[in-house]
This record gives structure tokens, C-alpha cells and sequence, in this order.
């Protein structure tokens, strides 16, 4: 059973930021504007005690372009013992959002992430570079648009003609 | 090749570090030092950029991304039960609550049940785990500040665990012995005497540890006063686990939000005030105490029964059936080559992991693979607080804070 008390909380939210609810398994998000979000994290932390912003991530879901991508939220309050999630929906192959730095410090690296994982820009973010990857590295590999990419299996047969395409490293 | 030592600074050298530094680095007054990957008390393949003025560190920017493997979009391509595999590698000191905390968030998605006997099992095991990262903490973290001997110690009792480990899943570190809806199979007839036999053994090991440590006038200087977080910086940056409570804060998860039946042991949660690297080192070695407690009582309460869910959609039926029953071998077949189609939705699972929150969001599209599966994972997030640690103490304390921080670099870059 969901707790009464985050219901009376995401119903308040709901309807101060005009949002959408989203209810699975006794967890609830709301689906937010994405210029929202800043206003609404703060309101979280001010006023209903949501201290830690527990993670930001994002989900692609190409080839769907309206919307691509939703970055998932989700704060933790140590108060109240609740958890509270948000999705912002994001239109096209280049978004841009938002930058939750100024209100929890730790979405810094969560972001970064997510430009380098999924190509999400974040407006007003101090130190946006890639943090995972390798800075001269071309493409957001979290992309479903992104192939695996695997290595080819070699056997006697075909042997030398795989390994003069391998990209062997020059130097 | 001629270095003009006096010479500025120009910000091409820096690439894309040249906004992070401060003037004095441009001008020459403070020396830029690279530290690592490959450097070994960065307790993995963690690079950092220092800016120092003498010995004193002025700034500090890790640089992460070296051990990174691509597990989330690997999963993504894989089985719910073949992904699996992949999460012993994530935080390889903590494979067993790594595999809880996927199989977690599958149950919550699938809304499967769990015997009590494998909850228990469970909860033993993830103790055990949580007693061998801790040991190998307080080894490498005596060891950066100088004391051999504890390591090799904390290292040898560590074996014992891993034995344990061994015994039930037949692998020492990559065990993915927890299964959505149980575990792989039950325990061995050889496991209750070997964990009895350890939860007997280790108390007084850890006295002894405590006793070459706690007091030691040289790893009290080390480390008293030195790395000092206020709370309300830590919860600022996300900062959880022994971290958090080390700043005067009782969080655990496995208080607040008790899963897979921690409500039914009894034990401590230790916090403290001062929030110093010495506290937070007396913090892991209570939680260790603690954690033997849980063990023992899991031990002596060990319920019987069957260890796997009986729905047949998503576990696997036992080996016995398949010989006699075409239904069992027609899941058999289906849930090894297809996999299991869990409902549509998105679930976020959390454990409370050796270093902080460990947590699981997972998305699925109805599909026999996951959509999309993001780790939450505590050394990211409390890796971003050492350079506020750092900042202001010498080179040599900041090899002793980054123990402190408790990384593990697979946990870091996933």
C-alpha cells in the first residue's frame, strides 16, 4: 500500500506544477515540464524535506522523437523516510534542459554523465565535459541509436583478412 | 626537450582541465601534479589533477572513466538472467549485494515472492560481504598510512569469507548466486558449520585489529582531524553509507526501509560526531561487530523450506522435475532461451551497500531484455566530496582520503 503521506505530497505537487502522475509498484513519479524542474526540486527540499537527490538518469526511447528521452529523478527524504521520483519528458536528438547543480550539488556528475552518456545538454551546469568517456570521443553510447558493437570472431580460414581491418592502435 | 620551468603557464597544455585551475597555476606560483591512474594507494585506476602550493593541496580534480566497461548498455542486450552476470563486475567488493539489489528491483517489477529461507540466506551472505569489503578496507587503509601488518591479516580472514563465498556458488568473487525469486540453489551441507565456525572465529580478530589501530598514536595523527565533512555538505552532495553516518546522521537503509527481512535481526546502527577520517574508521569497525551480530542470529534462525519462488514463469524448475514433468521441461527451456516477460513499468530498487546507497532503476518494455538499467552507485556519488575534503591538507593525508571515501573504481565507472 502506497503511504499516505507521499500521496498527500505528490498531490499537492501535482497540482501546483500542473503535472502528471506516474503510479508502478507503490512509487510515484510526476511528469514535469522540463522548465519546471528547478522550482519543483526546490520546493522538494524546502518545504517537504527532501534532502538528498538520490539519482538522475535518462531513458532513450528512439526512434520515438516526441518524446526521445525522459531523465528520470529521484530524491530521497531521510526525514520523512519517503522517496519521491520525477520524469521530464525531451523532445528531438539535441535537448536541452535545465541544470539541477545550484539546488543539490551531486547532480554535477549526474549530468555530466547523462551529456556523455545520452547527449542531454544541461543549461546553467558549471563543468559540463565528458566524465566517463574519453574527451575526444565521438557519439553518446547510451543511445539506442548507438550500436554495441562487438569484435569480430576469428577463425584459420579468415584469420588474416579480419586482422587487417582490426583498428590496431598507431604509434 | 628544454622546460622552462618559469615560464607561464599556457591553458592549450591544460586541453580541457584549463578552467578548472586557478590563476596561481596559470602564472607558475602553484604546481600542477598528475597522480595516478596507475599510482597504488588511488586504490584502483582513479586519476587525479593536483594543484599544489608546496605540499598543500590548493585544488584537486578527479578524472574517472578508466575502468569503464560499458555494463549498463551490455545488460541492455542481454536476458534479465544473463545480465545478471554482469553485475558481480560492477563493485567487485560487493558482488553478492550487487546481485540482491538487481534481483530486487526484478521482484519488485515482476511482483515475485520470496521463501523465507532464501531471504535469510540472503541477508546472511550480504553480511559476510559487507565484513570481507570492510576487511579489505581497513587493510589498504592502514596500509596507506603505513601499517603493513594489518593488511595482510585483515586479508588472510578475508579468505575465510571468500571460502564461504566458494562454497555456496562455487565462485570466489563472481558469485551471482542470488536468482529473481531466490537463489540458485540451496546451501551446502558443509555451510552452516563454516559460517558458525567463522562467526566464532572472527570477534576477536577484529579486537585485534582494533587493539594495533584504535590506540595507535600514529594512525591517531594520520587521521584525527583530517578530512572533516559537515552534514549538511554531505547531504549537499549525496554523500550516504558509513560516510553520512560518520557526520552524525543515522541512515541506513536496512533500518529505514528494511528489505529482504532485516527487520527481524537485531542490531546497532553506529553513528558519530566528529566526521573525521578517524571516525569514519571507527565507524567500519563497528559495523563489522555489527554485522557478525547479524550473521549469528541469521545463522541460528535459519528457517527450512524450498529456496526458489514456485512461479514458473519466472524461476526456473528444479532439476528433479525435468526428467518427469513435460510442463517443467517446456519452462526450462523457455525461460534459458527466451527469458521471462515482465510487466511494463520502471522500478528503482536500493540496498544499503558497504559504501553507502546501492541502488537499481530498471525499465522495462515488456521485452525479455531490460530497456534500460541505471546504477546508482555510492562511490560515484560520494567520490564527488574529495575534493572538498582535500582541499587546504598535504599530499600525504590526501592518499589517506581517498581510503576514507571507500571507492571502488568498478563501482565508479560501471
Amino acid at each position: 500500500m502506497m503511504n499516505e503521506e507521499l500521496q498527500t505530497i505528490a498531490a499537492d505537487l501535482k497540482e501546483r506544477f500542473a503535472a502528471n502522475l506516474y503510479e508502478f509498484r507503490d512509487e510515484v513519479s510526476l511528469i514535469l515540464n522540463p522548465g519546471d524542474i528547478v522550482a519543483f526540486s526546490r520546493a522538494l527540499r524546502d518545504e517537504y524535506d527532501f534532502e538528498l537527490l538520490a539519482e538522475e538518469t535518462a531513458v532513450d526511447y528512439w526512434p520515438e522523437q516526441a518524446p526521445r528521452f525522459h531523465v528520470v529523478y529521484r530524491w530521497r527524504s531521510l526525514k520523512r523516510n519517503l522517496i519521491i521520483g520525477a520524469r521530464v519528458p525531451l523532445d528531438g536528438n539535441s535537448p536541452s534542459m535545465p541544470s539541477l547543480v545550484e539546488v543539490y550539488q551531486n547532480a554535477n556528475w549526474f549530468e555530466r554523465e547523462l551529456w556523455d552518456m545520452f547527449g542531454i545538454h544541461f543549461e546553467g551546469h558549471p563543468d559540463l565535459r565528458r566524465v566517463i568517456m574519453p574527451a575526444d570521443w565521438v557519439g553518446h553510447p547510451l543511445r539506442k541509436d548507438y550500436p554495441l558493437g562487438y569484435e569480430e570472431v576469428q577463425f584459420t580460414f579468415n584469420y588474416t583478412e579480419i586482422n587487417q581491418r582490426k583498428p590496431y592502435a598507431t604509434e | 626537450m628544454d622546460i622552462d620551468f618559469e615560464a607561464n603557464l599556457s591553458p592549450d597544455v591544460l586541453g580541457e582541465f584549463a578552467h578548472l585551475v586557478s590563476e596561481r597555476a596559470l602564472t607558475g606560483e602553484t604546481m600542477l601534479l598528475n597522480m595516478g591512474p596507475q599510482h597504488p594507494s588511488t586504490h584502483g585506476v582513479l586519476r587525479l589533477l593536483l594543484e599544489l602550493d608546496g605540499e598543500e593541496v590548493v585544488n584537486c580534480i578527479p578524472d574517472i572513466g578508466f575502468l569503464h566497461t560499458g555494463i549498463e548498455k551490455n545488460m541492455e542486450a542481454k536476458t534479465y538472467l544473463k545480465a545478471e552476470t554482469m553485475t558481480d563486475r560492477l563493485d567487485y567488493l560487493n558482488n553478492l549485494g550487487n546481485n540482491l539489489t538487481y534481483v530486487m528491483a526484478i521482484e519488485k517489477l515482476a511482483d515475485l515472492d520470496v521463501p523465507p529461507r532464501a531471504q535469510a540466506i540472503r541477508v546472511l551472505l550480504t553480511e559476510l560481504q559487507r565484513i570481507s569489503s570492510h576487511l579489505v578496507w581497513v587493510g589498504t587503509h592502514a596500509l596507506d598510512a603505513a601499517a603493513m601488518s594489518v593488511f595482510l591479516y585483515c586479508f588472510r580472514d578475508r579468505e575465510r569469507i571468500l571460502d564461504i563465498f566458494e562454497m555456496v556458488s562455487g565462485q570466489r568473487m563472481m558469485t551471482t548466486y542470488f536468482r529473481p525469486g531466490g537463489l540458485w540453489r540451496d546451501t551446502p551441507v558443509e555451510f552452516e558449520a563454516a559460517v558458525r565456525d567463522f562467526v566464532r572465529y572472527f570477534p576477536p580478530r577484529v579486537e585485534e585489529y582494533a587493539n594495533l589501530l584504535t590506540k595507535n598514536p600514529i594512525f591517531m595523527r594520520r587521521t584525527k582531524e583530517i578530512g572533516h565533512l559537515d552534514p549538511q555538505t554531505a547531504l549537499q552532495y549525496g554523500v550516504t553509507g558509513p560516510m553520512l553516518r560518520a557526520a552524525g546522521i543515522e541512515h541506513d537503509l536496512r533500518k529505514a526501509q528494511p528489505y529482504s527481512g532485516y527487520e527481524l535481526y537485531d542490531f546497532d546502527v553506529p553513528t558519530h560526531t566528529d566526521s573525521d577520517t578517524y571516525a569514519r574508521y571507527l565507524m567500519r569497525m563497528e559495523e563489522m561487530r555489527q554485522s557478525n551480530r547479524i550473521v549469528e542470529q541469521a545463522l541460528n534462525k535459519l528457517p527450512l523450506g524450498p529456496v526458489r519462488s514456485n512461479n514458473r514463469k519466472y524461476v526456473t524448475p528444479p532439476r528433479s522435475e525435468i526428467g518427469i514433468s513435460m510442463e517443467a521441461l517446456i519452462h526450462h527451456f523457455k525461460l534459458w532461451t527466451e527469458g521471462f516477460l515482465p510487466p511494463k513499468g520502471s522500478v528503482y530498487a536500493a540496498t544499503e551497500s558497504p559504501r553507502g546507497e546501492l541502488g537499481v532503476f530498471l525499465e522495462s518494455d515488456g521485452g525479455p531484455t531490460p530497456y534500460r538499467v541505471h546504477w546508482r552507485t555510492p562511490s560515484f556519488t560520494n567520490m564527488q566530496i574529495l575534493p572538498i575534503l582535500a582541499k587546504g591538507h598535504l599530499v600525504a593525508d590526501l592518499v589517506l582520503l581517498i581510503g576514507t571515501v571507500d571507492i571502488t573504481l568498478g563501482d565508479v565507472d560501471r
